[in-house]
Formats: structure tokens, sequence, C-alpha cells
């Protein structure tokens, strides 16, 4: 098994890392605007829609007009979907004639989508019409994630630029995102995904005759028939494992064979959740002209991952202790794959399981093919934790490297002194303001999870959502303010989130995770671009360096600990502790 | 020579100590502790721990007290051990610089009625003195305040600030006509005009600068007082936070209580950055006092921080990097002519020649030819001096004109005599040049009769020096008025990466403007007027005490030592300063871990036993578990009072070597040195069965 085990986490990770490059370098060119192949594609869709809408591709931005675009854009697309939702009943597209969505519910869907979060209160099949899907889910899922691209591209200019008072023009990074870089990959994969069987139709839900009829309760009815949900689903799950979106088309998500039924698929999709992530780390090694940084960046991501994937895989692989002392077998052979099944699809087994749910949380994609509630504690931990990290471990499409970098100007800053000069990172000066922008970042997250659970935990709308009593329950309410937080959007499902106290709550969080990072990420590329660059010389921190991985691994992992590890103590830790105690 | 005079003082003097303790109580006052986020935490913190200590006498809530107290008590050691650190860094600081200006008492000053010499003079106090007043000081009398001399020469004993025995030279105009009070005229007389105004004086600057009062935080404290303040939010949330975690846990596992408020409150001071917090404002006195203590004043704190990132520094040739006095080593005559006839007309011009070079030639030509020195007035020779427009200096002794002076005066002198220059001559010229040594050219009315080598000798180490600082990212550029072909010579034998040849202050000023538009910082010396602009544009200019006072205006620093070679050294305090803060910075980080392990477990114990599995040190009880952690918070700060004073070690290295020795002691040692400290005080506690 152990062959097996390592072989396919081996050849996902190589096919990522091997992906990722020339991805990474043609996404560069896209931003840079360089000339390209596909220019003769897409340059008269561009300057059509440029000419359209109004929009002077050639004037660029201060930051804090760029802000502005951005806010105003993600406000409107927030709005529209909102409004699209309360008002489905009335709009086409509803075969199945679903009821418009309450309130707080739509508000909370909307935040979810246009902060790239996709966090589901809903569930799919029985809340969302198909025009709703396509038209206001899916279109966020596209330019939630160009939108997090602009904003890393944004940044990078302010590494590149000197005596700049631009950053570069949200209008146009946010087209060329969607373009150039979205939409082609989406069509691609979503043809592929047909092809493996994923739904594809505008037509209604089928009624199938049961072989067998079946006694359900109450047990006067007798059921005959099984509705089976369709609907126009490839689509929106290529973009929504692409975008790091996550929100599935139906509520099980990836685990619902109509979104992911065969192996292939599964890889796929598997590999679409860091694709992007993967690639902007070359991106960014492109353009600020020093690809090893890029290599630094994507090294430091891909350790973390692969401790958290080889912890996980213990914990699931090595199954319940409980259930050993009570002789269940739980080995992994060639007839079972052993290990904690609880929550998983036997069609996947536990190295899938363990891959998807450590990648997804890694990114902040949200997609799962197994129910991470179901995890062993500290198997569920792990998820949990890299949430909490930051979701800086390849992250969110744009968002998870932006993050990324201010952990990497925080680990400069503390190193920087520690060899006698005021820290520089790529010839950058790191002063007061810096700075003061990074520890916002690194804030927002921490107080919102943190204040967030305490207050579920002090009210009774908050405890009641709990499925389960003790201290899971606990990790069950942090997981979910760290998921809103993070923009991660997957659960511990357990908890009962759709109800106005979750959702406006939560919903709240999901808008400061997402605007009040993007913010002081956005005031720091206007003062970086408007610094002058220092020349690198061996007085220079080299930032290209294994010491510096190591660093850098060491200040995302000591923040996120010092951060969390009380509430981690009173949630998995503990109730793994207990679960040995009963040994 | 210069002999440096390191007050290298005792640690804890018993004076230093009474002045320490009285200060650290006075830091008490809030508006003290404000200045300081991390510790007005820890402050509020025990206010709060006091306040329940009282309630709980009050109620007669005997249950915890004494654990109650015991916190409560460390928590303000704490503090005042802080406050302690601070104290005695500008305690030590102060007294550095008390014993600077130690000379300068109030003294009776003769101030001038009309500004020169031979005018009535009225008594009055020194300190009464101010900026542009006009002071007679004569043999005997003290210096009563910093001034330029405008008229008059006299030797000056400096020994009170420079620690120099020799007495130098000061006088109008030129680059040594600047005076500094408390410094003591011994022959002769000058006119002084008073250029600073009571307590504006550099010395006066510099006690300033350490006082907390008035002291500014330099950028780079700035830039790590917001990240210690923001860690110190994220612990606050974290232990705020945990009251209502701890509340439902209490209520979901239907056991124990909840934490208790001054659990929360040690568990804070613990985790937050006491350790570098606590001692930020010590690292930054002390490194003023480092320099002082080399001689050398800042005026501000933020020229010492920029001198840890220079990337480029200036150095004079003469002086700095070759000893500066050269001497005749060699004559090379052209064909034709013997080296004797040569040498004859070479002392011939250099009778008059009053200076260092001009008696070495004389020197010389007396060892090889024993040619005895010959009276001008016997001759009948009048001397012709030195001028700007000629460049040359000489003699006439009836029709026999003699000349001597740097190729391109020479040939100048030649051809407009009508007669060809020869090429041997600019040959011989170059050959000696590349040696690194300067030629000088004699002639005899249109006829070259050969050069001159005037040997400048490489200071012994500088090389090594160069290297080192070579290794430190940091690139050397020679500034010299000599001809290219001398200065690459000396600049090849010295290792400096390049030169700037035939200088002059445009010059230096564009090499400045042009380094740093490639974003590099710029560190110099200088001491003459002409040096004042290149001083004013530099990121780290150090001014000469025997300077100019316009140098001394335009740099940042000055050295009382006037020693050029200095500004290495102030680049290594610049550096030590930052690598102390950024060192204390990962150790303080890095021993919340081992505090995690002692804390949690305890603070949860009566809710969830079984988190005792995270008590990893086996510390003998909850309550023994968090003292333990507070009393090492506590003592930490006072351990690692001497490194933040003497600064960490640096050794010239590259930034990737000393970052992973740095990590290595700083983090590593910062993981691992709590758990054997809680360790051991847990054992102590117990032992003293608490």
């Amino acid at each position: 098994m152990f062959i097996n085990t390592y072989s396919q986490i081996s050849l996902y990770l190589i096919t990522l890392l091997l992906l990722a490059k020339p991805l990474g370098v043609y996404m560069a060119n896209v931003y840079e605007n360089n000339p390209m192949l596909l220019n003769r594609l897409f340059a008269p869709v561009e300057l059509a829609l440029y000419r359209l809408s109004g929009i002077k591709a050639a004037e660029e931005m201060t930051w804090k007009q760029y802000v502005a675009a951005l806010l105003w854009f993600n406000f409107f697309g927030g709005l529209a979907v909102f409004i699209v939702q309360i008002a489905q009943a009335y709009l086409p597209l509803n075969p199945q004639q679903l009821a418009n969505v309450s309130f707080d519910s739509a508000f909370n869907t909307a935040v979810s989508f246009v902060t790239n979060t996709n966090w589901q209160g809903y569930s799919g099949e029985t809340t969302m019409s198909y025009f709703t899907q396509m038209l206001g889910l899916s279109v966020q899922n596209f330019v939630s994630a160009a939108t997090g691209m602009a904003v890393l591209v944004a940044m990078i200019r302010g590494f590149q630029r000197t005596h700049a008072t631009t950053i570069g023009n949200f209008w146009v990074d946010l087209t060329r995102g969607v373009l150039y870089i979205l939409l082609p990959l989406a069509l691609v994969f979503s043809f592929i995904l047909v092809s493996q069987g994923v739904v594809q139709t505008f037509k209604p839900y089928l009624t199938i005759p049961m072989v067998e009829q079946v006694q359900a309760s109450p047990p006067t009815q007798q059921t005959s028939s099984q509705t089976i949900a369709v609907g126009p689903a490839a689509s929106q799950v290529a973009i929504k494992q692409l975008g790091t979106n996550g929100g599935g088309f139906f509520n099980a998500n990836s685990a619902h064979p109509f979104e992911n039924p065969t192996p292939l698929s599964n890889f796929l999709e598997l590999l679409a959740i860091l694709l992007i992530p993967a690639a902007l780390c070359h991106s960014f090694g492109t353009m600020v002209n020093d690809p090893r940084q890029g290599w630094t960046i994507l090294t430091t991501m891909t350790l973390v991952l692969l401790g958290a994937l080889l912890v996980t895989l213990h914990y699931e692989q090595a199954g319940n202790p409980l259930l050993n002392a009570l002789g269940v077998d739980q080995t992994s052979s060639l007839t079972q794959s052993g290990g904690n099944m609880e929550g998983k699809e036997t069609r996947f087994g536990i190295v899938n399981s363990v891959l998807w749910a450590t990648t997804t949380t890694a990114a902040s994609n949200g997609s799962v093919n197994a129910m991470h509630d179901s995890f062993m504690p500290l198997g569920g931990m792990v998820p949990l934790c890299l949430i909490q990290l930051g979701e800086v471990i390849f992250g969110g499409v744009g968002s998870g490297l932006y993050g990324m970098l201010i952990f990497a100007i925080i680990a400069v800053f503390v190193a920087g002194l520690m060899i006698g000069r005021t820290p520089e990172y790529l010839g950058k000066k790191m002063e007061a303001f810096e700075i003061k922008m990074a520890a916002i970042v690194i804030l927002i997250p921490a107080f919102f999870i943190l204040m967030g659970t305490a207050l579920a935990v002090l009210s009774d709308a908050g405890k009641i959502a709990t499925a389960n009593p003790g201290a899971h329950g606990f990790s069950e309410i942090l997981y979910a303010f760290s998921s809103a937080a993070g923009n991660n959007g997957s659960a511990f499902a357990g908890l009962s989130a759709n109800s106005p106290f979750y959702n406006i709550v939560l919903g709240i969080i999901m808008l400061f995770g997402r605007f009040g990072i993007i913010l002081p990420v956005l005031a720091m590329a206007g003062s970086l671009a408007a610094k002058k660059s220092v020349p690198a010389t061996v007085g220079t921190l080299p930032t290209h360096t294994p010491l510096f991985v190591l660093l850098l691994i060491a200040t995302i992992l000591l923040v996120g600990a010092l951060t969390f590890v009380p509430a981690l103590a009173l949630g998995p830790i503990v109730e793994h502790l207990q679960m040995l105690n009963q040994l | 020579m210069m002999t440096t005079k390191h007050q290298s003082q005792p640690f804890f003097t018993k004076q230093l100590m009474w002045v320490a303790l009285t200060d650290t109580l006075r830091k008490l006052a809030p508006q003290q502790q404000w200045k300081n986020p991390v510790m007005f935490v820890v402050y509020v913190g025990s206010l709060l721990t006091t306040g329940l200590c009282i309630t709980s006498i009050y109620q007669g809530n005997e249950q915890q007290l004494g654990f109650m107290l015991a916190i409560t008590f460390w928590l303000w050691f704490t503090v005042l051990f802080a406050n302690f650190a601070e104290s005695i860094a500008e305690g030590r600081s102060k007294a550095q610089a008390a014993s600077l200006r130690g000379a300068k008492r109030e003294l009776m000053a003769k101030q001038l009625n009309e500004p020169h010499y031979d005018t009535d003079y009225t008594k009055v106090v020194s300190t009464l003195l101010r900026r542009g007043d006009v002071v007679l000081i004569e043999a005997g009398d003290f210096v009563p305040a910093d001034g330029e001399v405008i008229e008059g020469a006299a030797s000056v004993d400096e020994s009170a600030i420079t620690g120099e025995s020799a007495p130098v030279i000061r006088e109008s105009g030129g680059d040594f006509s600047s005076v500094t009070g408390g410094t003591r005229v011994l022959s002769d007389w000058l006119v002084v005009r008073v250029t600073v105004n009571p307590g504006e004086a550099f010395i006066d600057r510099m006690i300033s600068m350490v006082e907390s009062a008035s002291r500014q935080k330099t950028p780079n404290e700035i830039a790590l007082t917001i990240l210690l303040v923001a860690l110190t939010l994220i612990f606050l949330l974290t232990t705020v936070t945990l009251l209502p975690f701890s509340i439902y846990s209490v209520d979901i596992a239907k056991s124990g209580t909840p934490v208790s408020i001054t659990v929360l409150v040690a568990l804070l001071v613990c985790l937050i950055p006491t350790t570098i917090g606590g001692l930020l404002s010590a690292i930054g006195v002390a490194g003023i006092g480092r320099m002082m203590q080399k001689n050398v004043i800042a005026t501000s704190g933020r020229a010492i921080e920029a001198a840890g990132d220079v990337d480029v520094l200036l150095l004079d040739k003469t002086g700095t990097i070759t000893l500066g006095n050269r001497q005749a080593s060699a004559f090379f005559p052209l064909n034709g002519i013997s080296e004797r006839e040569l040498a004859d007309a070479a002392q011939l011009a250099t009778l008059a020649d009053e200076t260092p070079e001009g008696r070495s030639i004389i020197i010389l030509a007396k060892q090889k030819f024993a040619l005895r020195e010959r009276n001008i007035q016997e001759l009948g020779a009048t001397f012709v001096a030195f001028s700007a427009q000629t460049r040359m200096s000489g003699v006439n002794i009836g029709a026999k004109q003699i000349r001597k002076g740097a190729m391109d005066a020479i040939r100048t002198y030649i051809e407009a005599q009508q007669a060809k220059f020869p090429d041997e001559a600019k040959q011989l010229a170059d050959t000696v040049a590349r040696r690194g040594s300067t030629p000088l050219l004699v002639a005899e009315g249109g006829r070259v009769l050969g050069v001159i080598e005037l040997k400048d000798t490489v200071k012994g180490g500088i090389k090594e020096r160069f290297v080192e600082l070579r290794r430190m990212g940091i690139k050397t550029i020679m500034i010299t008025g000599d001809n290219r072909l001398t200065a690459a010579a000396i600049a090849a034998e010295a290792g400096v990466d390049d030169f700037l040849a035939e200088a002059t202050p445009e010059a230096k000023l564009k090499l400045i403007r042009e380094q740093q538009a490639e974003g590099r910082l710029v560190a110099m010396t200088g001491d003459g007027t002409n040096d004042a602009p290149a001083l004013a544009q530099a990121d780290v200019a150090v001014a000469m005490n025997s300077g100019t006072q316009a140098a001394k205006e335009a740099g940042n620093m000055v050295d009382l030592d006037s020693n050029p070679t200095k500004l290495i050294e102030i680049v290594e305090t610049g550096k030590q300063m930052l690598m102390t803060r950024g060192a204390l910075t990962t150790f303080s980080l890095a021993n919340d871990l081992a505090k995690y392990f002692a804390i949690v477990p305890a603070a949860f114990a009566s809710t969830y036993p079984e988190l005792g599995a995270l008590n990893i040190m086996g510390l003998s009880s909850p309550a023994n578990a968090i003292l333990a952690a507070v009393i090492f918070n506590a003592l930490i700060i006072v351990a690692l009072i001497p490194l933040a004073l003497k600064g960490v070690t640096y050794r010239p290295q590259s930034a990737e070597s000393l970052l992973r020795t740095n990590l290595l002691i700083y983090g590593g040692g910062g993981v691992i040195v709590p758990f054997i400290g809680i360790k051991l005080i847990d054992l102590g506690l117990t032992a003293l069965a608490f």
C-alpha cells in the first residue's frame, strides 16, 4: 500500500509543478501585456469590451483609484447576485420552480461568492435555479478570482516600479485575467469534465421509478420513485476548481458522482485546485525579473502542504483507535482502503480524500470530496490549521500569493534586522508603513476568527447549531469562522449554519476577510511603487535560498501557532486526548 | 599617532545603580509607561491583578490569594525590570556623555567688544555666550564654547575630549579653524566667533538624545514597535477570547471552573513580546552610548541606524588609506643628466619649502650625495612660492630658474618657453605614477632635468579592513586629488573597489548623487569647508572635530578623534544596534512556544485534565506552572540587559551566514532556553514548597 499511496501523491505534485511553470510565464505575459499568439483571438474582444464600457486602457490608476474601482465593481457584483437570488422565482431557467432565497441566506451567498469564499449555507439542488447558478454564482466565480489576481499583479508592480505613482489599471487587469486566463482554461476543463460524465444540461431534474419500493419514514409512506438532480454543472465545476472558489453545484460538492464521476475527473479537479496558485508563483518570479524568488515561494508552499498532507494521511490511515480496540480491521489491503472511512467516498479512499482535504484548505478553495467533519480529531485539525495559517499555502488565486508575500515581508523584517541592516525585500526597504499594512493583514483574520467564535459560543443562536456535543462542537464553530475569515468556504458540516445568525455574522466576516486585506495590500503596493530600489549586495539578505525557505516556513507556522494554539487545544487537541483516554 | 580613548566603564557602579534604581521607580508614571505600548499592557495587567487581589482580601476570599499575590508581585517586577533596563542604559550613556564634556565647566570668557584682536573685552560667564559673540582666548584659557577661529593661531590641548595628548594647531582660515568648548589654549591667542547658543553644542544635543523625555524614535524603531504592537494585539485577542471559550468548554464538559482573570493576565504577559519590548529603548540608548565610547558624537539616532545600511564608503586617500606623509624616495634623471645634478637642482628648488614633503627631498639629497643645505640668502637666491596659478614652486638664482611641480604644470612651463616637453619625461613620470607614487618634475630654464618620486605608504592592515567591508557587502571608493595613474596604483595596493582621481568638491558631490540615484546609501568623512556640500548630501556624514564649523554643521556625526578610519567602526556599531533588536525580537517570539506548553494545560486543568498530556516539562502543579512562566518572563529581561547594552557581537561576513548564525543562536536558543528555565524555576518553587 505504501507504493500506491506515495505514487499517487508524487504523480499529483509532479504534474502540478510541471504545469505551473509554463502557465505562470504565460500569465506574466498576459499581465505585462506582452505580444502573444492568443492576442489575435482575444485582442478584438478585449478592445470591444473596453470601447463598450468606456474604459481607457492606457490610463493607469493610483492605488486609491485602483481600490475604488475594485470596491465599486465588487459592490455591484454582489448586489446583482443578491437580487438574482431573491427574485429567482420570477426569472427564467428555473425548471424546478424553486422559491426565492431568503434575505439572510441571499446576503450570505452573495457575499460568499463575491469574496471568492463560496461558503454554502444552502444546498444547491434544492435552493438555486439554473439561472442563479449560472448568471449569479458562476459569473462571480470568474470575476472574484480575476479580482484576486488583479490585486496580486498590482502588488507585484509595486515591487517592479520605482518612484511611480500608479499601479496599473484595475479594469484592464480584471478583463485580461478573465479573458486570457480563466475563460480558456475553464472552457477546456469543462469539456474534459463532460467527457468524464459531469452533467451539463438545462433539462429539469429526472424522476426515476425505483426498482424496489422503499419504506420511508414515516412508515405509512411508500416511496416508489427518486428525483435525480441535474443541471449545467460541468461549466460551474470547472471554474469553481480553477478559481479557488469551491462552491459546488450540488450540496455534496465533488463527492457527488455528477460533479466528480471518475478517478481521472478527481485527479484533474485536484490539479485544478492548485494549478493557478502554483503558477502565479512563477508569474511573480518572471515579473520581478528573478525566477528564483518565485521558486522560493513555491517551494515554501509545497513543503508546508506536504507536511500537512503527511500528518493528515497518518491519522486518517491509522483509523480510529477505539475501533481497533474493538477488534475492527482498519488496515489497508487490496480489498479495503482501511483507516477512517467515515464521511469518505469509497471511490476515492483515504489518499485521494486526504489529498483533496489538504489541497482545498491550503488553497482557499473549499470544495470537498469527503466530509472534513468526519475526519479524526487531529486529521481534521490539519485542514483547519491550513486555513488558520492565513490561506497562504497556495491560497486563493492571487490572494494566496499576496498573503504569502506579506509573510515574506514580516520574515524579512525580523531576519533583516538580525543581519544588521534595515530590512529590504526585492530591493524595497520595509519601513513603518509597510509593517503597519502587513500587521493589519495578519490581524484581520485572527480578529474575526477568534472574536466570531467567541460570539458564537456565548450566544444561544451560535451554540444551538452544533451537531456534536463536547469539544467537537467547539471545533465545528471554530472551523466555520476560520473558513469564513480565510475565504475558504469548506466546513465541518455538522454545523447547521443556514440560520440568520450564522448567515449574517459569517457574511460580514467574509467581507472583512477579503476586502480588509485587499485594502492594506493595495496601499502597500502604492507605497512600494513610490520607493526607490536598493541594489542587492552580499550584505543584502538573500531571499531565494533554502535558509530563507526555512525562515518563511518558521514565520508562518509561528504566527499561526501563537494565535490559535489555545483555541485548538480546546477543540481538536482535547478531543484527540479524550479519545485516547477512553482506550 | 591617534589614540582612541575607550572609556569603558564597569557595568554597574554603585552610583550608577542608585540613579538607575530611583529612575526605575520614577518611570512607573503612566505617561512614561504609555511610550512603550508592550510594557504598557503589562502595566495595565499588573494594575488589574493588584485590584483583584485587593478585592479578594476585602471580600475575605482567601482561596487562591497566595497565587494571585505571587503573580501580581512578579508582574510588577516585569514592569520594574524593563524600567531598570532603560534607566541603566540612560545612566551609562549619560555618564559617558558627561565624561566627554567633563572639562566644560562654567568659566569666565573674555568677550570682545569688536570682532578683532587688540580691542577691549568684558568678562562674562561662558554660559551666557550666544551665537555670534566674539571672544578672546589667550594662552592658558579654556575655550568657553564651540566656535570658529577668525583671527590668530594657537596650539590647543584637546585631550579633554579626544584623549589625544599632543596639542593641535588651530588657526583662522583653512580647515583647522574650529575649536570645541572645554579645550584649552596652550600658547598664543585666538579670536573666536561663538557658533552655538547655550545648550545647543554637540555634546548637549547628544545628552538630550539619551534622555527619554526628548528622545525621538528612529524609523526602524518605529517600524519594529508597530510589529510588536500587532503581536501584542494578537495575543490580547487570543487571551481575551479564551474566557468565552473556557466558559463554553466548562459548559459542555460539565466539569471545572472557567479560567480566572489572573491566569489570563499571566498568560497575556508571558506571550506578548516583553523581552524585546522591555529592552527596545535600552538598545537604542546603548547604541548612542557605544558611539560615544568610540568618541563619535551622533546628532541623531537616525544617523546611527543609517550607518548599518551603508552600501558605499567614500574614503579620502590621504590620512585614511595612506599614512599621508609623502616622502621623496628616488631621483630619476633624464638621459644626459646625472642623478647628482638632479638632486642638486631639486635641493635648491626646495630650500625654502618647509612642508614635510619638501624636507624629505632635502633629506634624500643629503643621504644620497651628501649635499649639505645651503643658505638662500648666501646664494642670493629668491624663492618662488607655490601658487594656484602656476602650481609650481622653485628658486631663482641670478638667471638660473629652477622649478618643480606636477607634470602638467611643468609641461605648461616648458612649452611657454617655446621648448619641447620631452617624451622621456612623460614616460618617467608615468612609471613613477603607476607605482602609486607621485611624480614631481624638476626643470631648469627650458630643460627638464628629471623626476623626483614621492612615495606614499599605504597603512598597514587597511587592505584587510577593505576585504572585511567587501564581505559585509560595502563598496569602498577612494577619493584623491592625485592623477589617475597614481590613484589607480594606490587603489590596487590598498584593495579599494573604485577610486575618484583628481577629485574636486563638485566631482565628489556628483559621485555621491550618482550612487544615491542607484539606491545606495553613502557614508563619507570630511573636514574642510569645501567638503560641506558632499557631507550634507551623504547619508552618513562624519565630520572631523578638527575640521571647520561648516563641515560639522553639514555632517550628522562628529568624530572627536578626527580619525577617518573610524567610519568603519561607525558602520559596525550601526549594524550591531539593528542586529541586537532583531535577535531579541526573534528570541522573544521563540520563547512563547515553551510558555504555551506551561500555561495552556495548567489553565484548563480543571475542565480538561486530559490536556495534562501537553505538560511535557512535567511541571509540579497548575499554579506553579503559571507562576514559573511569569517568573521566567520577568527574569529573562534582567538576564538580557547586558546583551542589550553591549550589543550582539558583529563579525564581518555575508548576510546569509550571519543570518544562519543568529537564527540558530536566538531562534533556536529562544525555543530551548525557556523549557529549561521554566522547569528549573518550577523545581525551585517546589523546593520552597509553594
